[in-house]
């Protein structure tokens, strides 16, 4: 009975990106979707990805989770591999994957029989050694997940199956025969003679021995570089042909292995390879701001009625160039709860507003993602669609119609938006008078309001700011000692225009009583 | 193989550390002086004679002895300890290291055949300091050269030679090479490996005789150029490790006669300078060095050597014993020898320690483990550090770095400011120099500092002054007498006012 249920519960091993075998059937080759420039998560899985294009990973990253179990089947994936015990042994088991293939890569450009052959024997050591030490390491470790759980009992079955175990045998008797080969070149004016080693001297060992008494501390080494290009010159397959005379039967086994081993990978083994890149590259990402002492956590999910938060926030791209700058990075904090659902965001140009807006976006699609994001403790939703709108670069000879274009890209965003959409707006409606855009945004306003989504609105409209109960206004702040210094900071409170030109002119002495003092009569 | 001339048990290393004041000690006592004077011309030298009398103070009595011990065989037998050092000189000249040519960098054969060159050459030297080890030893009674000699004669016998010989004669390759390979990556050959053919009889013999584990023969074709340029890749990798460890060889033969030249050169400069002295009628004498604790230091007719070095002449000399003194405050007439007697006691301080003989008749005094120098310096500061600043910021220094067997030498500091500051800072600093038990040697003519130690009549301090006695001798001997309140000269004050 016990086995039985044990088995049932046991969960069959699929994807290690995905907890049914459906999905998988599903995907195509996805493009990035359309707001990933806008919130420079194109950047961001750029630089995720640098480096692993051999995986081919960014589809992965353009498919955003829709439901909450296959988002927890990540979580805990990540959570195991947060381990770093786990997490090196991947890696190492990539390495070794890695190093295969390139010997496969190499073979194919070979074409003297005794070389190509030997790269394949190479390929197969290497790949067994990744296997069965995956294998060995994953047993020692305490998973969680159900992901890895399944994973490490498929790799327990294969490596004990009789076919893998055959492979590895087979390929470690060949290995061992053929290092046991030493012969010998005797090379006089042009003639060559080939034969097995007879435990002749080491002349160099014989001169170090004669002059030791001299050693007085380390010296240059004078040892030639020889660059070894791998395919063998007429002379070299000349010897190894007498090589192969000299041990006849070694070279036969080889010549019976590649041809009875072509296809020795295991498929999912392979496949595992590559998606579990995905949690690995955005690990390894994320080091470089754990580092500066940057938070990351798993979000909850929640509904928008219930609200939204997340603290210490920041925006992933920039702060990773603000990173490499060696500039500090700023942490921002936004909650809405109760009925609040718009944060409207104005205030001085160059204050963190467009960062802001993108900040929120990528923390939204990277929790869709499964991922754990930025920030000290987050409550997020799980979004069906998310949609949003940035100015443009202005493309003069598209002026005249750009308030056109962008309110037919308005009407699509309503058209496809429901209540678990997010909409992001940045500095639309800049292209006409004040009273067309301040006319224009309270019916957008009105429309959002209606939907009762989540929004971003990145404006220079004032009025926006306290439309309805549903809307937060929020504005980058100053430091208060220093009127003029802006953090990035975003903060609730009242929009008001002047405040920071106000500043400016405080820093300067430009105000009314000052200037009374300074100018003299 | 060690000369070990300089330490009983170690090499002396050119890498060694300093004492942490080194810039400040050739500049305070003129050490550059002492240097050229040891080095005659020779840059070598030179920098030897700078890292010996630098890392003096951290040597114990015993190498200081031991040192003395080697510089008396020196002295008695100049003449082999100046053939050994050309010896050794011309042996690390003849070896252009023409290995590290380009051309050979490409080519280890070529790397070979001139390492080969190289060796026969500095067999030949090898075979000079065999031929003295062998004719003179008999005169050398010190430790460090006994061994020296005893160890020349047993590694360098007649074996080493006859077998240096005959593997230089086989690296010459002239019977075709063999070599040996495993299977590497792709079953490229790996591990090159150069074997000396066994004895000739045996290869005849198998020529006629054949094993049973056959060779396998085959030419390059004499038109295939490619062919024959892989071929000599092949013998370049097989005596490539060969011909580095032959060039290793070469090297850790050349650093041998760069250490024998190293050890030498100490004793090569105390016999230039003591030829310079004994010339000019100077005094030298080996001192007495005593342990640190024991707090002696008195000496007959001391002199600057670096004063008599630059005046080359004859220079006045100082008897004083303050054996139990702590504080040594110099005051007295400008251009009266305080400064030279300041120098004298630090330079011959550094010289003893550094097992050299002395500027004086008799010399003993106890070990320090830092001699340091705080003297007023001349040259421009910076607009943003004033010159008081810039005093009292190295004497911050001097107190980071100071140990209990320090010896502080004065001169002249604290004088950049008014008197009365001056000597409150001077008095300060000093009166916790005096609790801690750290000798200080304090030039000043700050009489208000002197005086208020002086007139406290202290067992552990005392008063030197110089007498000007008449305008045309430069130097004085000091004597023992309290401060002098006219000692503050005229000039003196109008420089610091004007400075100020």
């Amino acid at each position: 009975m016990t086995l039985i249920s044990n088995y049932s519960f046991a969960m069959t091993f699929h994807s290690i990106l995905y907890k049914s075998a459906d999905v998988i059937i599903k995907e195509k080759a996805p493009v990035a979707p359309d707001f990933f420039v806008d919130l420079n998560l194109d950047q961001i899985i750029n630089a995720i990805t640098s480096g692993k294009d051999e995986y081919n990973l960014k589809p992965f990253y353009y498919t955003s989770l829709k439901d909450f179990d296959s988002i927890m089947y990540r979580h805990e994936i990540i959570q195991d591999l947060e381990n770093s015990v786990v997490f090196e042994d991947i890696k190492s088991f990539a390495a070794g994957m890695k190093a295969m293939r390139d010997d496969l890569v190499q073979k194919e450009k070979l074409y003297y029989k005794y070389q190509f052959e030997q790269l394949f024997l190479d390929s197969v050591k290497i790949y067994c050694e990744a296997v069965k030490t995956l294998g060995k390491e994953l047993s020692e470790v305490n998973l969680k997940s159900q992901g890895l759980l399944a994973f490490r009992e498929y790799l327990k079955n294969y490596i004990q199956s009789r076919n893998f175990t055959k492979l590895c045998a087979e390929t470690n008797k060949i290995i061992s025969d053929l290092s046991t080969i030493r012969y010998c070149l005797i090379i006089n004016d042009l003639q060559v003679e080939v034969r097995k080693y007879d435990s002749e001297n080491d002349f160099s060992a014989e001169i170090e021995e004669a002059f030791a008494k001299f050693k007085q501390g380390a010296v240059s080494d004078y040892m030639v570089e020889y660059s070894h290009h791998l395919t063998m010159n007429h002379v070299e397959t000349k010897i190894l042909d007498r090589v192969v005379l000299l041990y006849p039967d070694i070279f036969l086994d080889l010549d019976t292995f590649y041809e009875e081993n072509q296809n020795y990978t295991d498929k999912k083994i392979v496949i595992f390879d590559r998606e579990i890149q995905f949690y690995i590259a955005y690990l390894e990402y994320l080091v470089i701001f754990k580092q500066k002492g940057l938070k990351f956590c798993y979000p909850e999910f929640s509904k928008p009625e219930i609200g939204v938060y997340d603290f210490e926030v920041f925006d992933l791209a920039l702060s990773y160039k603000l990173i490499k700058e060696k500039s500090s990075v700023v942490l921002n904090d936004f909650y809405l709860e109760n009925k609040e659902r718009i944060l409207v965001v104005s205030g001085p140009n160059q204050g963190g507003k467009t960062t802001f807006a993108r900040t929120f976006g990528q923390l939204f699609y990277l929790a869709n993602l499964g991922f754990p994001v930025p920030g000290r403790k987050a409550k997020l939703i799980l979004f069906d669609k998310l949609f949003t709108h940035f100015e443009k670069e202005e493309n003069i000879q598209n002026l005249h119609s750009k308030l056109e274009d962008e309110l037919v890209r308005i009407h699509d965003i309503f058209d496809g938006a429901t209540p678990n959409s997010i909409i992001i707006m940045n500095e639309i409606l800049t292209s006409t008078t004040l009273q067309d855009a301040v006319f224009l945004s309270k019916k957008i306003m009105e429309k959002i309001i209606q939907l009762d989504l989540l929004c971003v609105w990145v404006t220079f409209i004032d009025e926006l700011a306290s439309f309805s109960e549903k809307t937060v206004s929020v504005v980058s702040s100053v430091v208060p000692e220093n009127t003029a210094l802006r953090t990035y900071k975003m903060v609730r409170g009242p929009a008001n225009g002047l405040a920071y030109t106000l500043s400016m002119v405080e820093k300067y002495q430009l105000t009314y009583e000052v200037l009374k003092q300074r100018i003299k009569s | 193989m060690k000369a070990f001339l300089m330490f009983e048990k170690t090499n002396f290393s050119m890498q060694q550390k300093l004492a942490w004041n080194e810039e400040a000690l050739i500049q305070d006592l003129e050490l550059n002086t002492l240097f050229n004077g040891m080095a005659q011309g020779d840059d070598f030298i030179f920098e030897v004679a700078k890292k010996a009398v630098l890392s003096g103070v951290y040597n114990d009595v015993n190498t200081i002895l031991y040192r003395q011990n080697t510089l008396r065989d020196s002295l008695n037998n100049a003449s082999i300890i100046k053939k050994m050092y050309k010896i050794s000189v011309e042996a690390i000249k003849s070896n252009n290291k023409s290995y590290l040519s380009e051309f050979s960098l490409v080519y280890p054969t070529t790397t070979l055949q001139n390492a080969v060159g190289v060796m026969q050459l500095f067999v030949k030297f090898l075979q000079q300091l065999r031929t003295i080890a062998d004719n003179h030893s008999d005169n050398f009674h010190s430790e460090g050269f006994t061994m020296l000699f005893a160890m020349l004669k047993k590694e360098l016998d007649d074996e080493f030679f006859t077998r240096v010989k005959n593997h230089l004669q086989e690296l010459k390759l002239e019977n075709g090479i063999l070599l040996s390979a495993e299977l590497g990556k792709g079953n490229k050959g790996k591990h090159w490996i150069l074997h000396r053919f066994k004895a000739k009889r045996e290869c005849w013999f198998r020529r006629l005789f054949p094993k049973k584990s056959s060779s396998y023969t085959f030419s390059i074709y004499h038109k295939d150029d490619r062919g024959m340029r892989i071929l000599s890749d092949l013998k370049g990798e097989g005596v490539n490790l060969v011909a580095n460890a032959l060039a290793q060889s070469a090297d850790h033969i050349h650093s041998f006669f760069t250490m024998l030249q190293t050890e030498l050169a100490f004793y090569m400069g105390c016999l230039n300078l003591h030829e310079q002295l004994t010339q000019m009628g100077e005094p030298t004498s080996f001192p007495s060095p005593l342990a640190k604790e024991q707090h002696k230091h008195s000496f007959e007719e001391l002199y600057d050597a670096c004063l008599a070095l630059t005046l080359k002449q004859k220079t006045v000399g100082n008897t004083t014993n303050v054996d139990d003194k702590t504080l040594v405050l110099i005051t007295g007439a400008n251009k009266g020898g305080k400064t030279t007697y300041l120098r004298s006691i630090g330079l011959s301080q550094l010289m003893m320690q550094c097992g050299m003989f002395v500027p004086a008749e008799t010399f003993e005094a106890n070990l320090c483990d830092s001699l340091i120098t705080h003297f007023k310096r001349e040259e421009d500061i910076t607009m943003k550090s004033g010159k008081l600043d810039e005093e009292l910021s190295r004497m911050n220094d001097i107190i980071n770095h100071l140990t209990p067997n320090s010896i502080v030498l004065f001169n002249e500091s604290f004088a950049a400011t008014n008197e009365r500051e001056g000597s409150e800072i001077a008095r300060q600093i000093v009166n916790a120099l005096l609790e801690k038990r750290i000798r200080v040697y304090f030039v000043t003519h700050l009489y208000d500092f002197a005086n208020s130690i002086y007139v406290r009549k202290l067992p552990n301090v005392i008063s030197l002054r110089a007498v000007r006695q008449n305008d045309t001798s430069r130097t004085f001997r000091l004597e023992e007498a309290e401060p002098q309140e006219t000692s503050y000269g005229e000039d003196l004050y109008d420089k610091i006012f004007l400075i100020n």
